[in-house]
């Protein structure tokens, strides 16, 4: 349940950043090969925000698909899962292009009167 | 639970240090204050809400789902800003300067005049919201801490060492023998959910060992480490192994600070551990083979083992081990010898 420090710190940089307003929503970018289960980071999400600013607040999570490119072929391929070599002829390394983010982006909060 | 720091009921993670004392891990409670008067006055704005007429006027403009638009469009670009994101440092400052404010109206009010005639929709109160761009990286604090104990680390000459692995690879069985055998100065933390077991193990060899309980928690932290690092007696040139809780999927994601990562593997878990767990292998520098004195009675296929190490993490390491009969423990030695800061 790494999930539920990882709620943790989304909670922390979102009420720093909230200035006492009420959080509305946080939207996130998590990336398929970070190994975040996104049912159990909503669950958390819930449970910890219960009493905050951030009770209530809809949480966005943006999937990002991995891409890697092949530093032998070049080719761009998407990954299902995790690998390290390029199927390709000369079974080269791949380069992550994208799929190992875990961002929060950005937050709604309702405004100062 | 206090989302100030993280700590609280659900976090209660103790250090037992070298005469088994607990001691508190957390200790910055001056920050909870902080959170609680800010909250409070802003429960004072509700009279405000006598603004609502204001909303009248938004609900005749019909131009409100071409804001929609605008506000998707936003989105997309941030793709092209991940490179940015390996930057510790500049993420964090970004996201106090970038605090845009945008007007942002909400899909539930055009749902609402969809049904309703635009004089009637008193409930279509569009609402504006200020937009806050972060751009944070959720393990920042983590990784942060993490740079910090490198700096504790370079400053002392230590050599920090992070092993993970399922329970019951051999973690601690390995150290027990190496501490015994390898000849240099050596400190241990010790990370497990409960008890002192580990720790107590360790002190037997006499070497320094300080125990980590992470309670409900399921790996070890930077922040762990940081506590726990002014327990121990760490003199140049120390070898610091800190054994991680017995887990091969949340430790992966959590940087201690070490220099190098070692991921055990014993041959009675199954050849494709790798392929199964990829994260954990992903990042290893080295992979130990634990329990190799177990072969003969096993149906190991030890080429395919190797074959899925490699497919995972081409550039680990490998070597064999078994610290019961001390096989290749000398090139596990000679491994450990040859690593510098």
């Amino acid at each position: 349940m790494h999930e539920l420090s990882l709620t943790r710190d989304i909670l922390r940089v979102a009420l720093q950043h909230a200035n006492g307003q009420t959080i509305r929503s946080i939207r996130l970018h998590v990336g398929t090969l970070t190994n975040i289960e996104i049912s159990a980071l909503r669950f958390c999400f819930d449970a910890c925000a219960a009493g905050t600013l951030a009770e209530g607040a809809t949480l966005h999570i943006d999937t990002i698909p991995a891409r890697a490119q092949c530093l032998g072929c070049e080719q761009i391929l998407s990954l299902p899962s995790f690998a390290a070599l390029c199927p390709c002829e000369k079974k080269a390394r791949l380069r992550i292009l994208s799929g190992d983010e875990l961002l929060i982006k950005e937050m709604e909060t309702e405004p100062c009167a | 639970m206090c989302v100030t720091c993280g700590c609280g009921n659900t976090n209660n993670t103790t250090l037992s240090n070298q005469n088994g004392q607990s001691i508190p891990l957390h200790t910055h409670t001056h920050e909870h204050p902080h959170t609680h008067t800010h909250e409070h006055p802003h429960s004072h704005e509700h009279p405000h809400s006598h603004e609502h007429p204001h909303s009248h006027e938004h609900s005749h403009t019909h131009e409100h789902p071409h804001s929609h638009e605008h506000s998707h469009t936003h989105e997309h670009p941030h793709s092209h800003e991940h490179s940015h994101t390996h930057e510790h440092s500049h993420t964090h400052e970004h996201s106090h300067e970038r605090t845009h404010e945008h007007t942002h109206s909400h899909e539930h009010p055009n749902e609402n005049t969809d049904e309703h005639p635009p004089k009637a929709s008193k409930a279509a109160v569009t609402e504006v919201l200020d937009l806050h761009l972060l751009e944070q990286r959720v393990l920042d604090k983590n990784d942060r801490i993490a740079e910090r104990n490198r700096g504790f680390f370079a400053g002392r000459g230590v050599f920090a060492l992070n092993l993970m692995s399922s329970p019951g690879a051999g973690k601690t069985c390995l150290l027990e023998r190496t501490l015994r055998e390898i000849g240099a100065p050596c400190a241990v933390i010790e990370g497990d959910q409960a008890t002192s077991l580990d720790a107590e193990a360790i002190r037997a060899t006499g070497t320094p060992a300080i125990q980590v309980n992470t309670g409900k928690g399921c790996h070890l932290e930077a922040e762990m480490i940081w506590a726990a690092l002014p327990q121990l007696p760490l003199q140049d040139k120390t070898l610091l192994f800190i054994e991680n809780v017995g887990n091969l999927v949340c430790p992966s994601l959590f940087d201690l600070g070490e220099h190098k990562r070692i991921v055990l593997m014993s041959v009675t878990e199954g050849e494709n551990k790798p392929l199964k767990y990829p994260h954990i292998f992903r990042s290893a520098d080295l992979v130990l083979l634990t329990k190799i004195d177990l072969l003969p009675y096993l149906d190991y296929d030890l080429p395919r083992a190797l074959d899925a190490i490699h497919t995972i993490q081409p550039d680990a390491a490998i070597l064999q081990v078994s610290a019961r009969s001390g096989d290749g423990m000398a090139a596990w030695y000679d491994w450990l010898r040859q690593q510098k800061a």
